[in-house]
């Protein structure tokens, strides 16, 4: 097995595997709903997809549009833009009492430096609309 | 667990479905058409593109079956875990060794996932245990729908353990619930201490953490302290317990968990 071109030496080859088919069946799942949305709402082709990805949601936003573009070939979103909306990760500080951005999951409060908080946006992954005709 | 399930994604399942294809879409009841006023700006008047609000979850189609398995687990009074780690932290042997401790008080059922092959599910069966194994094939963890199909053939009793092997990954396993009551995630003094915060979000969903393996602590630089300090960062809640499942030290706190949260699962909240 060798490294796929442009993967960054620092990937081990099974961890980019395993990222790039994670984000691949992410891609599967968007399409299923966009092929199941195309009946009800009336469509036969989607030229965008806004979807928005929450920083703590453990998507890699680049295997995702790789992922993307190789999942729907052939479908009703052939050569469909996707437009990412990125979220910033929040967690409710429960000494501080409030909401503090958090860059990952491991991360303390900027403020007390406790580790007591509670993510509460950022870890979504959701298909929020689409441009069709 | 069929009652969601379409199967018409080129599956291979020997059952027959016909009856389900009527009304296995009805998740398309979900308010899609509000606040466009908006959008109607993009249109141009001749144009006939146009903006669909979706908000779906992209897991809405997996969260849906795993709803549908935590009913029936839910209904069938059984506790259903999802084990979840890095290949080779001892999952399997963790597994028959519960098993050979429990077996005789409790009825016990496994769902094993890999990518390939049937070894595993052959360790468990030799346990004594009924076992199903899911292949993935190229797919790097079990999703709620699989187990549900899993479920049809394992027919598991009510009041029973179903322990839910995933597919030996740290990464994509954390994002997909199989209805299962609590993810269990085991780490073995093998791999480095601070694995809990290079794969936060799996440490962050689970519930239980096993440090596998502390047999080999004294051949090793392992800190365990600075583990659990990890851990504990990422997932404030979690609980953590140390053991060796090869000589059996700590078995009784995890064998004790078992039956306690077993029990909680025959109590009827209003």
């Amino acid at each position: 097995m060798t490294n796929p071109p442009g993967a960054d030496l620092h990937w081990p080859v099974g961890c980019m595997a395993g990222i790039a088919m994670h984000e691949m069946s992410l891609c599967e799942s968007i399409l299923q709903v966009l092929e199941q949305q195309a009946e009800a709402q009336q469509y036969s082709k989607v030229k965008t997809v806004w979807l928005e990805i929450g920083a703590l949601s453990n998507v890699e936003i680049d295997a995702l549009r790789f992922s993307f573009d190789v999942v729907v070939q052939g479908s009703i979103a052939d050569n469909a833009q996707l437009e990412i909306i990125e979220v910033p990760g929040q967690a409710w500080c429960m000494p501080c009492s409030r909401n503090v951005v958090v860059q990952q999951l491991y991360d303390l409060c900027p403020y007390c430096g406790s580790h007591q908080l509670q993510v509460n946006s950022g870890d979504q992954m959701r298909i929020k609309e689409l441009e069709v005709e | 667990m069929c009652g969601v399930c379409g199967c018409g994604e080129g599956h291979s399942h020997s059952h027959d479905h016909d009856h389900e294809h009527t009304h296995d879409h009805d998740h398309h009841e979900h308010d899609h058409h509000h606040d466009h006023d908006a959008l109607h700006s993009h249109a141009t008047g001749l144009s006939p593109k146009r903006m669909v609000q979706i908000e779906q979850d992209i897991l809405a189609k997996n969260n849906r079956y795993a709803a549908e398995n935590r009913r029936y687990f839910s209904e069938h009074g059984m506790l259903a875990l999802n084990l979840v780690s890095s290949p080779g932290s001892g999952k399997t042997t963790l597994l028959t060794e519960t098993i050979a401790r429990l077996k005789d008080d409790l009825d016990i059922a496994v769902i094993e996932g890999d990518q390939q092959t049937a070894r595993d599910a052959e360790r468990i069966r030799a346990t004594g245990v009924a076992a199903v194994q899911i292949n993935t094939g190229k797919g790097c963890h079990l999703d709620a729908h699989r187990v549900g199909h899993a479920l049809e053939t394992l027919q598991p009793k009510n009041h029973s353990l179903l322990f839910i092997e995933n597919v030996g990954n740290l990464v994509c396993p954390s994002a997909f619930d199989l209805g299962e009551a609590h993810k269990v995630v085991i780490l073995s003094v093998t791999e480095g201490e601070d694995k809990p915060i290079k794969y936060p979000d799996m440490f962050h969903a689970a519930d239980l953490m096993i440090l596998n393996k502390t047999d080999l602590l004294p051949h090793l630089d392992f800190d365990c302290e600075q583990c659990i300090h990890y851990a504990k960062q990422v997932n404030p809640r979690i609980k953590i317990l140390s053991l060796s499942a090869k000589t059996g030290e700590g078995m009784d706190s995890w064998l004790r968990w078992l039956k306690a949260e077993l029990e909680l699962q025959r109590i009827d909240y209003a």
